[in-house]
């Protein structure tokens, strides 16, 4: 058996149809979990008071605007060096879950910022970064709207998607390119002496967890309709041509 | 059972809400657009087989 059975739709389809209710399920238990824990059952942090409770959706929407933006990348190359259209499909059902993580990153970073750093925003290496990164995403699904032919604009959001990548790695090491800004260091550190408390920890990887299965379902939920979206215009084309 | 917030209950409020509406909002969305493709191809196979 071979990954590359999966590039053909039929396969596809099938495949996801199995793993989707589950991933859902998954999604639902983890996130509904893991904010409940975060929200509720952890204290105040000494330094950032109850706005701690912040990191459980601004953390894992921040890790997860830019590992879309990979998952997009390697879904690129593959339709670019391979041709196989669920890849390419799998990118653009991707994107606007991406752009949307992106958002909720600055939106609940704005708020967190305000009482915490005196402003809503800052032209912060990584704020600007991501406000960057936003933009790619939103050209990005402009770019497959504005051409009709689906090949084409495989092609052309595939190279804008490795353009983007630069930014998308940018927002993830900006702080050690330049100098820190007001952004803290990374909240998820291998460093014993600047990992956060096992309190906050522990909640935050549900909720982790819970973005990628929600980002896991909804893309394939998206791939399948993508899908079924190009196999109704290939049957008008035919049925004009007749 | 409602955590004690203090000062800051506008700015954690403020962001659940922002996240849960934003997410709920690309669920709903991606399930409508879902549905209503699967329904027009659906029709268009339907179509198609009557024609021949």
């Amino acid at each position: 058996m071979s990954i590359w059975e999966y590039a053909n739709p039929v396969k596809f389809m099938k495949t996801s149809s199995l793993v989707l209710p589950w991933a859902t399920g998954l999604a639902a238990a983890c996130l509904i979990g893991g904010l409940i824990w975060g929200f509720f059952l952890t204290p105040d942090a000494d330094n950032f008071g109850s706005t701690v409770k912040v990191i459980y959706v601004h953390v894992p929407a921040a890790m997860m605007a830019i590992n879309i933006w990979v998952m997009m990348l390697v879904t690129s190359l593959i339709w670019l060096i391979r041709r196989h259209h669920v890849s390419a499909l799998a990118a653009k059902a991707a994107a606007p879950i991406g752009m949307v993580m992106t958002l909720i990153a600055l939106i609940t970073g704005a708020i967190w910022g305000q009482p915490m750093w005196g402003t809503w925003w800052e032209w912060d290496p990584r704020l600007t970064s991501f406000l960057i990164l936003f933009l790619f995403y939103l050209g990005y699904m402009a770019l497959w709207e504005a051409i009709d032919n689906p090949d084409t604009a495989a092609d052309l959001t595939g190279v804008l998607c490795l353009v983007g990548s630069v930014f998308a790695l940018l927002s993830r090491y900006a702080v050690l390119f330049w100098n820190q800004g007001l952004h803290q260091g990374a909240t998820l550190s291998m460093d014993s002496a600047q990992h956060i408390s096992d309190v906050y920890w522990f909640p935050l990887l549900l909720c982790i967890a819970g973005f990628i299965l929600f980002f896991v379902a909804l893309v394939l939920l998206r791939t399948r309709t993508e899908i079924r979206l190009r196999r109704l215009k290939a049957l008008e084309q035919r049925e004009r041509m007749a | 059972m409602m955590p004690e917030l203090g000062k800051y209950a506008v700015t954690v409020l403020g962001s659940y809400v922002a996240t849960v509406a934003l997410l709920a909002g690309l669920v709903a969305l991606s399930l409508w657009k879902g549905a209503k493709v699967k329904r027009a191809l659906a029709r268009q196979e339907e179509r198609m087989r009557k024609n021949g």
